[in-house]
């Protein structure tokens, strides 16, 4: 089975290529069939992904040497493109965490979207994104994996419309694609740079001949230029600022979507991509301090906006921006391990997270605002209960799956900072503060939904098992999924690493630091939601600060920005270049239009139609040649001179 | 050698028979005139074909016989106008030029 799976990696993504197709094609009609063809398929990757993980992880070959097979997929004189297969433990890491959460959401879906008219349809749509992610996980070249990365925003844009009846949601589809076309438009302009610069586009390859830039004659400041280029993608990708404003508006999609796409899975590709391409960004250490400035700040910024949305989506799409914007500042302090560790275990919590608030609006008909909900965990205690591991987890309270990752994250900013890079205490200081605000804002909405007394919902009750076992499942796994990972139990790092694999001590004060910061945050949203029934303290403070409390309520006008931006400096250029288009490009043609009519209409009138006028004119013209041939002639000139 | 003949006679004659036939041709309304214009241009061209012919080649006589070919021409187109003139008179009933100017603009 291991032997299978690693010489038939490929199924992994073909699988629910071949599942998309059934459905498309055959089975739409029948909505529980093509469910159950999305979901055998998706097993079925999951089966061969989770051996193949296990084939990987167990060989310690597998760790120093990648598996990498690859086929002459398109080429010409000077430029040949190999599609294939990459797979160590990063890849392999991945590929089992994107099917198993796929495999979870299928089935959980399968319960939210019944009797939805297109259930078939989203079926067929998910199995279109998971085949993309699985195949933009293996890719081994970057043309391969940009088509991949293309095809999972498509995913994504069709899965944030798929209410098509809804305004919000198709505008809100359109927000997405536009937003991350930006950053892919700046990655694929990198991405062609490499290859001119260095005639590959293979990672292994371009992994080698990369840090010998100098001697291939590439410029350090053409080298930075494709960093910063190649980053864009991963900004927009992964809701980084300022091309965040994509994600928290993604939430319009069904609520598995928000899971699967937005939390767990598509999101992280930008993360994973920057961990694939560190060999170019270490090159680089300028481009390294951006991406983790980046990270840092998007992660502060993200946090202090969840803090006082309503919508209980919202806030958890504000807490991934947050979350990817750690992944992101590992990555910028140099540690693949840590951040790619922060996305394992953050699929999980924030998965679980999502789908138990889809449980929750699913019982609640589609009302979104916790501060009209209330105690709900005594009506829906499984999915109450979940939600509350995802806190814990996601707050970094040990020995939940976020503790570990956070720590490392921590910890490894703080050792960034201690090795003379004095912005490291900023950014450190970046990461504790949100630390706090994150535990806060889900515990704030913790409590504000399940707990305290409760509002309006007679008719809530617990979501069906079909629901309710991945919730299970995602717990039990953001229990978990950080044991392989603690200082003691360090497998992770000597799993997945960039350069050396990191083994510190253990760092008793940081870990001290990073729980007492979570419980600072959680017993301070106990006692404004959970305590203080009335909140009374909460909207007291909401008024004492209204500056405060609007600029992150209103998210800091970034949105009323870009749209002012749009409206006056975008709208007013193409005004600009409609009138030149209108009056000069349009002017030119019409001109040179009336020019030969008005000239047409004017010389008609020599056709007077009166043969007579005609005869005139070719008498006339015959007399005038005549004169003018024989004036020429020599013979001519000299009879006349004898005339004369 | 005055008072015997001489190729400028001809030659003067032709050109006066010439001009009197195109200032017929462009100014007449009536297209019989205009046919009978046309038939004293060619006239002159005779004129001058013949005398050339007499006073410069002697022994050829192309002259003569391009003389007797334009006459035929000419009777042939005489035919054919006239013919094209009674159609445009049945149908029309005119035989002013200036009323033929339906193919302008």
């Amino acid at each position: 089975m291991i032997e299978f799976a690693l010489n038939y990696a490929w199924l992994v993504p073909l699988l629910p290529v071949l599942s998309f197709l059934t459905i498309v094609f055959l089975t739409r009609p029948w909505a529980r069939l093509s469910s159950a063809v999305a979901i055998g398929a998706m097993l079925g990757s999951f089966l061969l992904a989770s051996s193949l993980a296990w084939g990987v992880f167990t060989n310690p070959a597998f760790i120093e040497e990648p598996l990498h097979y690859s086929l002459r997929w398109l080429g010409m004189e000077g430029f040949t493109v190999n599609a294939g297969i990459l797979i160590d433990p990063a890849s392999a890491m991945m590929l089992f965490m994107v099917s198993l959460v796929a495999l979870l959401v299928q089935i959980y879906s399968t319960g939210y979207m019944k009797g939805d008219p297109h259930y078939s349809l989203f079926f067929a749509y998910l199995s279109l994104f998971a085949a993309s992610m699985l195949g933009l996980v293996i890719s081994s070249n970057l043309l391969q994996m940009f088509i991949f990365w293309e095809l999972v925003g498509l995913c994504s844009y069709l899965l944030i419309g798929f209410y098509t009846y809804k305004v919000s949601a198709r505008e809100a589809a359109k927000k997405a694609f536009i937003t991350t076309r930006i950053g892919d438009f700046g990655m694929l302009l990198g991405i062609l740079f490499l290859q001119i610069q260095f005639n590959t586009l293979d990672l292994l390859e371009l992994a080698a001949v990369i840090p010998n830039f100098a001697q291939l004659g590439v410029s350090l400041g053409l080298l930075t230029l494709i960093a910063i280029l190649f980053f864009l993608g991963p900004v927009a990708k992964s809701g980084q600022f300022p091309l965040h404003v994509w994600l928290p508006d993604a939430m319009e999609g069904p609520t598995p979507v928000s899971a699967l796409i937005h939390a767990a899975t598509m999101v992280v590709a930008g993360v994973y991509l920057v961990g694939r391409m560190l060999f170019l960004f270490v090159e680089v250490p300028g481009s390294l301090t951006v991406v983790a400035f980046i990270g840092a700040f998007t992660a502060l910024f993200a946090a202090t906006i969840a803090v006082t949305q309503r919508e209980i989506k919202r806030i958890l799409a504000y807490s991934t921006v947050s979350q990817l914007g750690y992944m992101m500042l590992a990555l910028g302090v140099g540690s693949l391990s840590a951040s790619l560790f922060h996305l394992w275990t953050h699929a999980f919590f924030k998965a679980l997270m999502f789908l138990a608030a889809g449980s929750v609006l699913h019982a609640l008909h589609n009302k979104a605002d916790v501060w009209e909900m209330g105690g709900l965990i005594r009506k829906m205690p499984i999915t109450g209960w979940t939600f509350v591991v995802g806190g814990l987890a996601i707050a970094g309270i040990p020995p939940f799956a976020g503790f570990w990752s956070k720590d490392e994250i921590l910890l490894v900013t703080w050792e960034y900072a201690r090795h003379g890079h004095a912005l490291g205490y900023l950014f450190f200081a970046f990461a504790a503060l949100t630390a706090f605000l994150t535990a806060f804002y889900i515990w704030r909405l913790i409590f504000l939904v399940f707990f305290g007394p409760e509002k309006a919902n007679d008719h809530v009750h617990e979501s069906p098992l079909s629901m309710t076992l991945p919730l299970l499942v995602l717990a039990v796994l953001s229990g978990v999924a950080g044991l392989i990972g603690t200082p003691w139990t360090n497998l992770w790092s000597t799993w997945i690493h960039f350069g050396d694999a990191h083994s510190g001590e253990p760092a008793y004060l940081l870990m001290l630091l990073s729980v007492v910061l979570a419980l600072a945050g959680i017993g301070l949203a106990f006692i404004l939601y959970c305590k203080d029934q009335d909140k009374q303290a909460a909207r007291s403070l909401a008024k004492k600060y209204p500056a405060l409390y609007n600029l992150s309520y209103r998210k800091y006008y970034i949105d009323e920005a870009y749209t002012w931006f749009t409206r006056k400096i975008v709208d007013g250029g193409a005004k600009v270049i409609y009138l030149f288009d209108i009056y000069l490009v349009d002017g030119v043609v019409n001109g040179l239009a009336a020019l030969t009519k008005g000239s047409g209409q004017g010389l008609k009138y020599l056709q007077t139609g009166k043969l007579q006028t005609y005869a005139l004119i070719f008498f006339l013209a015959v007399l005038v040649l005549t004169v003018a041939f024989n004036l020429d002639s020599a013979n001519a000139l000299a009879h006349l001179g004898g005339v004369k | 050698m005055a008072g015997a003949l001489n190729p400028s006679y001809f030659v003067v004659l032709s050109a006066a028979l010439f001009t009197i036939g195109i200032y017929g041709a462009l100014s007449k309304k009536n297209a019989i005139a205009v046919l009978i214009s046309i038939e004293l241009m060619l006239g002159a061209v005779n004129i001058n074909l013949v005398a050339f012919n007499k006073y410069f080649t002697p022994e050829a006589f192309s002259g003569q016989i391009f003389a007797i070919f334009v006459i035929t021409v000419a009777a042939v187109e005489v035919g054919l106008g006239l013919a094209l003139i009674i159609a445009l008179c049945r149908r029309r009933n005119t035989t002013a030029l200036d009323d033929l100017d339906w193919l302008k603009w």
